[in-house]
Order: C-alpha cells, then sequence, then structure tokens
C-alpha cells in the first residue's frame, strides 16, 4: 500500500546526508570529547563544527549554544535555569496557553517552588497579543516565554514586539522555537529572544538531540549537575552522533530553507484550496496567513478526528488530529480550546503537516483520501443533520 | 496523543461497521450522549414477534464507539426484545475482544442507546395496548 508521512510537526525522517554524517561517530570515531588524546580530539572538532552549523542557523555566536537532548529539555533547561537564577529580583512569569507541554507542565512545576505564572490568551487566530504581554507585566516579572510557532496550528507569534518589550522592561524573554528553527528564517538578534530551544528530529536530524541558545550575559542556572560538560550549563558526556546529526542537520536546512519554504508553501495552498472547496462545512484553524508553511490544521463539522485519523492510516496516510477521546470523555487539545473553538468544532480537527518527501501527487491523493474518510464518517454521524 | 491500541475485531467492526443508517418511523429509537463532551449514539430498533428484525445505528464518536455500535447492532440483531435487554456494556466489550482501558465508556454508551430503543419500543406497545 502506498504510505504518504504527513505528520511532520511530530517527527521528521533523517535526512540521508545527516544519517552519513553521523555513522562514523557510531564507529570508528568513538572517542569522547573531553579526552585530550586524539581520539577525543576529533569528537571535539565535530561536535564544535556542530556547535558552529547550529549558530549560525540562528545568526548566534557558537559560543551561545548549548546541547541538550531535545526541545523537552531545551525548555526545562531554559524555564527552570532562568527562573531560578533570578528568583531575587523576581518570581513572576508570563507565558501563553498555547504552550507545548514542555513549557506548560514546567511552568506548573514552577508555580510548586513559589514562582507565579501568567498564561496569556490568544486570539481566535491563535495569536499572543502584545498588548496583553504588556498589561500583564509586573515589577517582579522576569521571565517571558511565548513559543515562536504553534506546533497544532500553526500560528507564528510576534516575537520580535514581544521581545522589543521585554528588553525595554529587561525581562528575559524564551522562545520554543521547535517548530521554526529549519523551517523559517530565525534571527535571535532582530527577534530580540535570550534563549531559544529547537530540536533535531523536526527538522530532518536526529531524535535525542536539541540546543538551547542562550544570549552571551543571561543569567541562567544549570539544572543538571555532573562534570561540568557544555561549560557548565550541561553535564554528561556529549551525545557526540547525535550532535553532528542536528549540526548537519541545521547546515541542510539553511542551505534548502528559501526553496523548501516555498514549496511547502505551495503544497500547502494547494492542499487547503481543495479541501475547503470540495469539503462542505470544513475551515482551516489557526492564522491564514502567519503561519507554517507546512502547517494546514482542518476542522470537520460533524465527525470525530481519531476515527478520521484512522481511516486516513488505512488509506496510508498519517496526520493527527487535535481530539482525544480519554478515559471520561472525548476532549479538545487545550491549544484548540484556547483559540475558542466549540468542542463540537474542535472534535473535527485533522492536522496535516508536510515535509521534505512530499510531492504534490502526494498532496492529491491525501486530499482524496480526506474527502472519501469525512465522507463515509458523515454517512454514519448522529450529529449530522437530516 | 490518545492511544488506541484496538484489537483486529475492533478495527474490524471500525472500518467496516455492520448496520449503519436509520429506519424511518421505527418501532423503537433511542438516542444517548452529547456532542459537548463525547460521544453520540443513536439506535432505531424494528420488532416483529418480539424479535429484532432490523436494527440500525448512526455515530459521532472515536473508533471505539463506532465499534461499540456496529457491535451491539450485531450482537441483538434476531434477539427477543427480553434478551436485548440483556445485553450488557461488558458483554459488548468482550465480544470486541476487549477495549483499551480509557475507551471502555463508549461500549456503555452503545449499550444503553441499545436499552434506550427497546424501552422506547416496548413503552410504545404498551400505549398501543391501551
Ligand atoms: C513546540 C514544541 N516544543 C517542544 C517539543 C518537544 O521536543 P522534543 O520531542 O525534542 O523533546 C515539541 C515536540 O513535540 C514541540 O512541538
Amino acid at each position: 500500500m502506498r504510505r504518504i508521512y504527513m505528520d511532520h510537526a511530530a517527527t521528521t525522517p533523517l535526512a540521508p546526508e545527516v544519517l552519513e554524517a553521523m555513522i562514523p561517530y557510531f564507529s570508528e570515531r568513538y572517542g569522547n570529547p573531553s579526552s585530550l588524546h586524539s581520539f577525543g580530539r576529533e569528537a571535539r572538532e565535530a561536535v564544535d563544527d556542530a556547535r558552529t552549523e547550529v549558530a549560525a542557523l540562528l545568526n548566534a555566536e557558537p559560543s551561545e549554544i548549548y546541547f541538550t537532548s531535545g526541545g523537552t529539555e531545551s525548555d526545562n533547561l531554559a524555564l527552570r535555569g532562568i527562573a531560578r537564577k533570578n528568583k531575587k529580583k523576581g518570581r513572576h512569569i508570563i507565558t501563553s496557553s498555547i504552550e507545548h507541554p514542555a513549557v506548560l507542565e514546567v511552568c506548573k512545576a514552577l508555580a510548586g517552588e513559589g514562582f507565579e505564572v501568567t498564561y496569556l490568551p490568544v486570539t481566535r487566530e491563535g495569536l499572543v497579543e502584545v498588548g496583553a504581554v504588556e498589561e500583564a507585566v509586573r515589577e517582579d516579572t522576569i521571565l517571558i516565554s511565548v513559543m515562536h510557532a504553534n506546533n497544532e496550528i500553526g500560528t507564528i507569534q510576534p516575537l520580535e514586539e514581544i521581545g522589543r518589550l521585554a528588553g525595554e522592561k529587561e525581562i528575559y524573554f524564551h522562545t520554543d522555537g521547535v517548530q521554526t528553527a529549519g523551517k523559517i528564517p530565525v534571527d535571535v538578534r532582530s527577534l530580540g529572544v535570550d534563549a531559544f530551544s529547537l530540536s533535531g528530529h523536526k527538522l530532518y536530524g536526529p531524535k535525542g538531540a536539541g540546543a538551547l541558545y542562550i544570549r552571551k550575559g543571561v543569567r541562567i542556572e544549570s539544572i543538571q549537575q555532573g562534570g561540568g560538560h557544555e561549560r557548565g550549563m550541561r553535564s554528561g558526556t556529549e551525545n557526540v552522533p547525535g550532535i553532528v546529526g542536528l549540526g548537519r542537520a541545521a547546515m541542510l536546512a539553511e542551505e534548502k530553507m528559501e526553496e523548501e519554504s516555498e514549496r511547502m508553501r505551495s503544497l500547502r495552498d494547494r492542499m487547503s484550496g481543495w479541501v475547503l472547496k470540495e469539503i462542505e462545512d470544513s475551515w482551516l484553524n489557526g492564522h491564514p496567513v502567519k503561519r507554517l508553511p507546512s502547517n494546514l490544521n482542518f476542522g470537520f463539522r460533524y465527525i470525530e478526528g481519531e476515527s478520521l485519523l484512522l481511516y486516513l492510516d488505512a488509506k496510508g496516510v498519517a496526520a493527527s488530529t487535535g481530539s482525544a477521546c480519554s478515559s471520561k470523555k472525548l476532549a479538545a487539545s487545550h491549544v484548540l480550546s484556547a483559540i475558542g473553538l466549540e468542542p463540537v468544532e474542535s472534535h473535527g480537527s485533522l492536522r496535516i503537516t508536510l515535509g521534505m518527501e512530499n510531492t504534490e501527487e502526494d498532496v492529491d491523493y491525501a486530499c482524496r483520501a480526506i474527502s472519501e474518510s469525512v465522507a463515509r464518517l458523515r454517512e454514519m454521524s448522529a450529529l449530522r443533520p437530516g | 496523543m490518545s492511544q488506541p491500541g484496538y484489537s483486529d475485531k475492533v478495527m474490524d467492526h471500525f472500518m467496516n461497521p455492520r448496520n449503519v443508517g436509520v429506519i424511518e418511523d421505527p418501532d423503537g429509537y433511542g438516542k444517548v450522549g452529547n456532542p459537548t463532551c463525547g460521544d453520540v449514539m443513536e439506535m432505531f430498533i424494528r420488532v416483529k414477534d418480539d424479535r429484532i428484525e432490523e436494527i440500525k445505528f448512526r455515530t459521532f464518536g472515536c473508533g471505539a464507539a463506532i465499534a461499540t455500535s456496529s457491535m451491539t447492532t450485531e450482537m441483538a440483531l434476531g434477539k427477543t426484545v427480553e434478551e436485548g435487554l440483556k445485553i450488557t456494556r461488558d458483554e459488548v466489550g468482550r465480544e470486541l475482544g476487549g477495549l483499551p482501558p480509557n475507551k471502555m465508556h463508549c461500549s456503555n454508551l452503545a449499550a444503553d442507546a441499545l436499552h434506550m430503543a427497546l424501552e422506547d419500543y416496548l413503552n410504545k406497545a404498551a400505549v398501543r395496548k391501551g
């Protein structure tokens, strides 16, 4: 059966060039970067090269890049590290209500440590309003964390404006850039962020490898103690193959960004154009323009997302949904609730996230598969009128 | 997000649901659930000589909700009204080879919808008798 992967926000395949770059570091170049001998030196050089490549992707200095095990750890390090180090100055943190759990759950944990967290609402399109950030700022605010683009609905936040505000008020500004790094241009200087999280497996790199950009001079403490690796910020022998893969993935992403994001945008618009026209009672969640080039989040009335997902899976199309039928009830994702969808609107959500391997043919096949699956489920739906 | 882990039998009933549709002027009708917080199921029955001669359903919900609806109609078809009323939620789950723990509530709804349709039939029959 034909299988089409359209769930690139969940994870991406490893680019062949990335795999090739990694392989020697599993075999002959197995040295520990902390060792002084030639084995160690070649591993150290590989890690340093990767640091330069990741820095280039973000327009940062290599010395501002710290390798981690992925997006979740980067978010943990940024939030816990900055909050704890600056708690004498204040205990207030501002974030948005549509962050990934890697931020939201950390905020919850920090609330348990005596920090106070304000969760900003978002607009119907999923935007954090700068005015709302400004209103939430207090004397004791030490950190603002707003994601660059949302993983479910793809809305891209006005980071420059929030960054400017944070700068004026001398509040640290972190962003979870897991969904944007390598997909749209990122310049940490012009965005005005003090910390930026990214993850290898979302940009055709390996799982279990990520990085945190920390602007030089930011007051932050490590959350994992040990041998003092990564200049004391993140102890633990470096995941050399993973880091090498992340570096190569960052380099490839930068090289291909312009061309690839244009291609994604065109596939995305081809798909949304077709679906919204051909399928009744369908709409797009998220922002029409301020949106990741690869993200689509459809709503289909009268049907439930998990059913749709499984019908699509049976046709070989892999996607995702914001509907979860859990222990007691059907619950919409926190993101779909935050943008103000009624429960019946949020149950029928379908997230399509396109990627490098997808072609126009794939898109056309997926469109037909969606249309057929939606029609079948509507035929048996108790909510369908008539 | 959700991890279905459905048995082959659940997948079969979900992908090829039996008895989907509506019956015009049914002898019994039941509808349970509400779309705000979950699945919605409708059951329609036609009864002849005290037996469930025809049964149809429509369901809005996840894979388990659709599969349990389908399974319930299959179990009820041809049974007497009294036998139909004895079909329990647990039996539906068992017939399907089990459901993931977080989906057990779906089988509750399907059995409830069937019972409601049967009770509707009995009420109407009682009225007719006068
Ligand atoms: C926005 C966002 N932040 C953080 C993460 C976590 O990244 P990782 O899987 O590398 O821990 C993800 C991935 O699901 C994400 O989409």
